[in-house]
This record gives structure tokens, C-alpha cells and sequence, in this order.
């Protein structure tokens, strides 16, 4: 019997397969951006980029439904562009401008877009766990849909936070996804040196009786369909998952880092052979998106991330004024009468 | 009126307002079936089940993380710390996640909940289980600092620290949890950010918190009948928002101030207190402003070392005799 020819990884719609690339070049290319404003010392303080592992965002992102909550660390850019915050308010954020997410009161370390369910990015290694914990905790406790989403580096499995939050989130069966973006060093050490466990989430999965998953994080249509069973598990009350996706990060650490502690050879390899946007480029190709299309999503994202780029420049810093505003609910500031 | 034990305004407290608003849930050690090791929380369990007063791990991290949580998202969750000192293994949460997200995010996360946690010595506990460190709450920026010394502030203050936007270390007085007081009947909702003249007189102005309140009352009282001086204690009850019109008051009537602290000597809120009157009041005053404090060391186990390392009521009448004299 003849059978019919089959791709694998049929499973994606094209439309969806488009937000999916659309969601990664625009990484990319804000990332990059992010990097050339840094060259210009127009980014100020720190920044640390998600270069090559656009992939985990964007196919988390692309899973989630509207109320859904990301909780980030302070490489958090490429989850709050996923999750559709303005390209202006990211860059104006990272150059300290008016214009910023925060005005430029947090900084490149702790994007937050509350309207887009981004509930901060947050700079002490392991703290936004326990609290993705505590979201989970309220949607089940006043029956909302949501599942929080907490993504951290390898280098958070080995801080006591990370393990806290685990047995919590597994005791009480709370909607929350752990998602560990394994990139292979922790800063500037490798994960394997200083970690009792290959593998540095997933091997300790077991210890809260959870499954062990490892995802190849540069495939996103791989990082797609993990996130979806992860969400439908967690909204069905079945409780948490924790999903470790190996990734690379083709960036330093942060913008001082130059990198030099990488074996030779090592960067060059994983961007010609497992750059996650060439290689969702030749699938959409080999599934026959037309250039034509490829070409326009990134000539779109190009143009999206120039407009606010010039934007983002033109853009006052901001007003001594907000110094002290914000610091109580009541908008001020004040500690005495 | 009502007679209440401080811990039994606890428990009032928290009833109160869970009755109130459905938000708001509590959390923490052993707080739920047992109604907590100071058993400050009984029969909240029984009331309200296990949906909204929760027995959690020892995982203080996660305790005031999963709090932070829920409150950005809408809840208005009440964590117990059980001892104050064990806040030093969560003090991330404190010093730079729940006092620092609102002004981050530029107003865009709130985070309205209450860490509620035993505080301060006589218990002969030890080092680590008797320190009195609202005064390292008060120096971070973004949060406020609460410590009632009688069972009506206890009840009052707690349900406002509840009902308030901002997230609140509420400090409760290990020593104090079995005294008892008379509590308004029925809502009882205080105002933070208001100290009370908890003793009226013209000589003198002592500050004092917590524990440090009634014995300051027995040592102004033991003045008046020995030497006919005559004290005005101030009950600061919350340190943030601090009151200082009603302590700069005082000052400015008595035109003297000692301050009476249980934490230790440096940076203790005491200082605080003494600089803004030095800078404001300094022409009312008639003579130095003293503190009476624990000396800088660790505190100690042994009941006779412990009662000579916090201020005492012969310690506070002595001191003040000492300097007005």
C-alpha cells in the first residue's frame, strides 16, 4: 500500500509556525539591537541578552494564553518582548529613558509590563520562584484560569530558593511551570564544575516527584509543545511541571563579559549548527513557507525595531520629579508625618 | 469592652478581617492545626478550614515569596515568621523584593501583605531566638514597621495592617503575648502611623515600643511616687510611617527625651528618633538626649544575664534619675 508522505513535525499550523519565527527574529534582532546601543553607550548600567536562546521564549510565550503570568530573571528581555510588550518601552527601558516600561526606574535587570501578564524580571537568583509559586498559589485559590510561568538559568538550580519553591508548588499542586534555560554556564563557570547532577533541573526533579524533562531548547516548535502539555496539565489541577530546555547562550554573561572562558570553537559551533533562528528558518522552508513570507516577517521586525529604536532616542530621560514617586501605594514616598 | 491576651487579639485580628474579605488567607509554620507555637492563632483553622489558613514547610523563602505572589496578583495574604530572627533566612524577600517592586516597576506591581513574626527577648531562648530587629525592617525603604504593645493595638493595628496597600512587618512581642487588655468589641480598625501618649506628664519624654512600653509606664510611675517627677511616655507602635508630631510634641512640652530600645545599641531606631529631635527640637531641649538600649552583644541564654542585657524597669527609673538629677 503506498502511504501517503508524511513530514514529521506536522503537528503546527503554519499560522502558528509564524508566530513562532516572528516572536524569535524579533528577539533576535532587539537583542542585537540592545548590544549595538550598548556599543554606543546608550545602554546604561548592565544588560544581559538572550542571543541564541530566543527559542524557550518564544515558545512559551506562543503556548500561553492572555492571563497567563511570566515571571523572569534579570535576562528577561526576551520573555517581555514574547509576551508582546512594546519594542519602544524594552529599549527605552534598557537606555533609562522616559519612554521605559518603568521610566527608567528599574532598569534593563527588572522589565516588568503587568498589562502583559510580565510580573517583573528580577535580579537575585532564585527569588521569583517562590513568588510564580505564590501567583499559582492565588488562581487556584479564587478559581482563575492562569498559570504562572517562572523562567530561570541553570545556575538558580543549585540556590536554596529553587528547592523551596518545588516542594512548595508540588504539596500544595499549584499551576506554576518551572523553566530552567540550561545554557551551560553559570556566568562565566561551566554548570557541569559546580553541580552535583548532569543535568542541573531535571535530575532533581525526582527528588519532588516530578518528571524528568529535557527539551532541546533551539527547536521552539519542541519548546511549543512541552509548554502546552505543561499548561494543560497545570490548568486541569494537576499541578506543577519542571522543564530543563539545553540551550546556548552566543552572548556574555552580561554586556562586560567578553566571553573568553568558552573552549575555542565552541560559540562558532553552536551558531552555525544549532542557531535556533537558522534553523527555524529551513523548517519553514522545508514545510513551504514561501521566502517571500520569511523575508517579510523579518523585514517587519527590522523596520518594528528601528522605528523604536529612533523613538527610544528621541525620548527625554526621566524626570527628576518620579524620583521619589511610587515608593508607598500612596504614590510618595514619605516615612514621617 | 473585652478582655483579650495579646495573643488572643492576634487571633481576633486576623479573624476579623479574614470574615471581612475573602483574599485574605494566612500561611505558615505550624500555624494552622496546632494554632501556632506562641498559640496565637487558635481556632483559626477550625473557623475558616484549610483552604485559607495553610500549615506550610519550613521554607521561609518560599513562605514570603509565595505571599509576595499573591499579593501582586490579588490577594492580601498574612505569613507568619515564626521567629523574627529566622526573617534573616528570607530577608531577600524583605529588603529587595517586596519593598523594592512597587518603585521598580514604577507602580505597576503592589504587593499588600502582612508578615506577621515574634519578636524580642525574655524567653531565655538564646541568640537566635530573642532578638528584637524592627529596627533593621525600618532602615529599607518601602515597607512599614509595626510593633503594638497592648492587645487592643494589637487587634487594631493588625487590621489595618491587613487593610493597607503596602506590605507591613508586623511585630509581635514574644513577652507580651500572655498579658491582658481590654479590646473594643465588635470592628476594631486602628490607624498606622500613630503613636499614643500612653502616659501623660511634663518632666520628661520617654519613646519607647513594644515590650519596652510597659516598663517604661512602671519606671515613669516609680518616679512620680519616689521623687515626684513626672514622665510622659510616648507609645511609637508603628516605626514607619513614623509619628514624629506626637513624639516632637511631647518633646517640645517636657523638653527632655530618652528612648528606650530593646534592639541592640547601634543603628537601633532609637538613634533615628534622637537625630531628627537634635536637628528640629534642639532649642527646646534642656538637656541631652539619651537612649537606653541593649548593650552591642548577642543576647544571652541565662535568665540573670538576659534580665540585665534588656532594659529593665530599674534600669529605665535609674538612667533617667541619673540624668535629671
Amino acid at each position: 500500500m503506498a502511504k501517503k508522505k508524511t513530514l514529521k513535525n506536522d503537528d503546527i499550523d503554519e499560522k502558528k509556525r509564524l508566530e513562532l519565527y516572528n516572536s524569535q527574529y524579533l528577539i533576535r534582532v532587539a537583542e542585537q539591537r540592545a548590544y549595538d546601543l550598548f556599543l554606543e553607550n546608550l545602554v546604561k548600567g548592565t544588560s544581559h541578552l538572550s542571543l541564541g536562546q530566543e527559542a524557550i521564549a518564544a515558545g512559551f510565550a506562543t503556548a500561553m494564553q492572555e492571563n497567563d503570568k511570566s515571571f523572569c530573571t534579570y535576562r528577561g528581555h526576551a520573555h517581555t518582548l514574547a509576551r508582546g510588550a512594546s519594542v519602544v518601552g524594552v529599549l527605552g527601558e534598557l537606555m533609562q529613558r522616559d519612554c521605559g516600561l518603568m521610566r527608567g526606574k528599574g532598569g534593563s535587570m527588572h522589565l516588568t509590563d503587568t498589562s502583559k501578564g510580565v510580573m517583573g524580571s528580577y535580579a537575585i537568583i532564585g527569588a521569583h520562584l517562590p513568588m510564580a509559586v505564590g501567583s499559582a498559589w492565588r488562581a487556584q485559590y479564587m478559581g482563575h484560569d492562569d498559570v504562572a510561568t517562572v523562567f530561570f538559568g541553570d545556575g538558580t538550580t543549585n540556590i536554596g530558593a529553587f528547592h523551596e519553591a518545588l516542594n512548595y508548588a508540588v504539596v500544595y499542586k499549584l499551576p506554576v511551570v518551572f523553566v530552567c534555560e540550561n545554557n551551560n554556564y553559570m556566568e562565566y563557570t561551566p554548570i557541569e564544575s559546580i553541580t552535583a547532577v548532569k543535568n542541573p533541573a531535571a535530575d532533581r526533579a525526582s527528588a519532588y516527584g516530578l518528571d524528568s524533562i529535557i527539551i532541546d531548547g533551539n527547536d521552539a516548535d519542541e519548546v511549543y509543545r512541552t509548554a502546552q502539555v505543561a499548561y494543560s496539565k497545570a490548568r486541569s489541577g494537576e499541578g506543577p511541571s519542571l522543564i530543563e530546555c539545553k540551550t546556548y547562550r552566543q552572548s556574555g554573561h552580561s554586556r562586560a563579559d567578553p566571553g573568553a572562558y568558552r573552549p575555542d570553537g565552541e560559540l562558532d559551533h553552536w551558531k552555525k549548527n544549532n542557531d535556533p533562528i537558522t534553523r527555524y528558518r529551513s523548517r519553514l522552508i522545508e514545510f513551504g513557507v514561501k521566502q517571500k513570507i520569511i523575508d517579510g516577517i523579518e523585514e517587519n521586525v527590522k523596520r518594528v525595531v528601528d522605528e523604536a529604536t529612533e523613538e527610544a532616542k528621541s525620548s527625554p530621560v526621566p524626570p527628576e520629579e518620579i524620583l521619589t514617586t511610587n515608593v508607598y501605594a500612596n504614590g510618595g514616598w514619605a516615612w514621617r508625618n | 469592652m473585652a478582655q483579650l491576651t495579646y495573643r488572643e487579639a492576634v487571633a481576633a485580628g486576623i479573624a476579623q478581617e479574614m470574615e471581612r474579605d475573602e483574599t485574605v488567607a494566612f500561611i505558615g509554620e505550624d500555624v494552622a492545626r496546632a494554632g501556632g507555637v506562641f498559640k496565637a492563632t487558635v481556632g483559626l483553622f477550625d473557623k475558616f478550614g484549610p483552604k485559607r489558613v495553610i500549615d506550610t514547610p519550613i521554607s521561609e523563602q518560599a513562605i514570603l515569596g509565595a505571599a509576595m505572589g499573591a499579593a501582586m496578583t490579588g490577594m492580601r495574604p498574612i505569613a507568619e515568621i515564626m521567629f523574627s530572627d529566622f526573617l534573616a533566612v528570607c530577608w531577600d524577600f524583605v529588603a529587595n523584593e517586596m519593598s523594592k517592586s512597587r518603585y521598580m516597576s514604577d507602580g505597576q506591581l503592589k504587593c499588600p501583605l502582612v508578615v506577621r513574626t515574634g519578636n524580642g527577648g525574655g524567653s531565655r531562648f538564646g541568640a537566635q531566638h530573642s532578638q528584637s530587629i524592627e529596627n533593621w525592617a525600618m532602615a529599607i525603604p518601602g515597607i512599614k514597621v509595626v510593633a503594638p504593645s497592648t492587645p487592643a493595638d494589637v487587634k487594631g493595628l493588625l487590621a489595618a495592617s491587613v487593610r493597607d496597600e503596602d506590605p507591613v512587618i508586623f511585630f509581635e512581642h514574644k513577652s507580651l503575648y500572655a498579658i491582658k487588655g481590654e479590646v473594643p468589641e465588635g470592628e476594631h480598625v486602628d490607624t498606622l502611623g500613630t503613636a499614643k501618649v500612653v502616659r501623660p506628664g511634663k518632666d520628661a519624654t520617654i519613646v519607647a515600643l513594644a515590650l519596652m512600653v510597659p516598663r517604661a509606664i512602671q519606671a515613669a510611675d516609680k518616679l512620680m511616687t519616689d521623687h515626684g517627677i513626672d514622665v510622659e511616655v510616648v507609645d511609637i507602635r508603628t516605626l514607619v510611617p513614623l509619628d514624629m508630631k506626637t513624639i516632637s510634641s511631647s518633646v517640645a512640652k517636657t523638653g527632655r527625651l530618652f528612648t528606650v530600645e530593646e534592639n541592640p545599641r547601634l543603628c537601633g531606631w532609637g538613634a533615628e528618633i534622637v537625630s531628627i529631635v537634635v536637628d528640629e527640637l534642639f532649642w527646646d531641649l534642656d538637656g541631652p538626649a539619651v537612649r537606653i538600649t541593649t548593650p552591642h552583644i548577642p543576647l544571652p541564654a541565662a535568665d540573670n544575664l538576659e534580665d540585665i542585657t534588656i532594659p529593665s524597669v530599674d534600669r529605665i527609673y535609674s538612667k533617667i534619675l541619673d540624668v535629671l538629677r
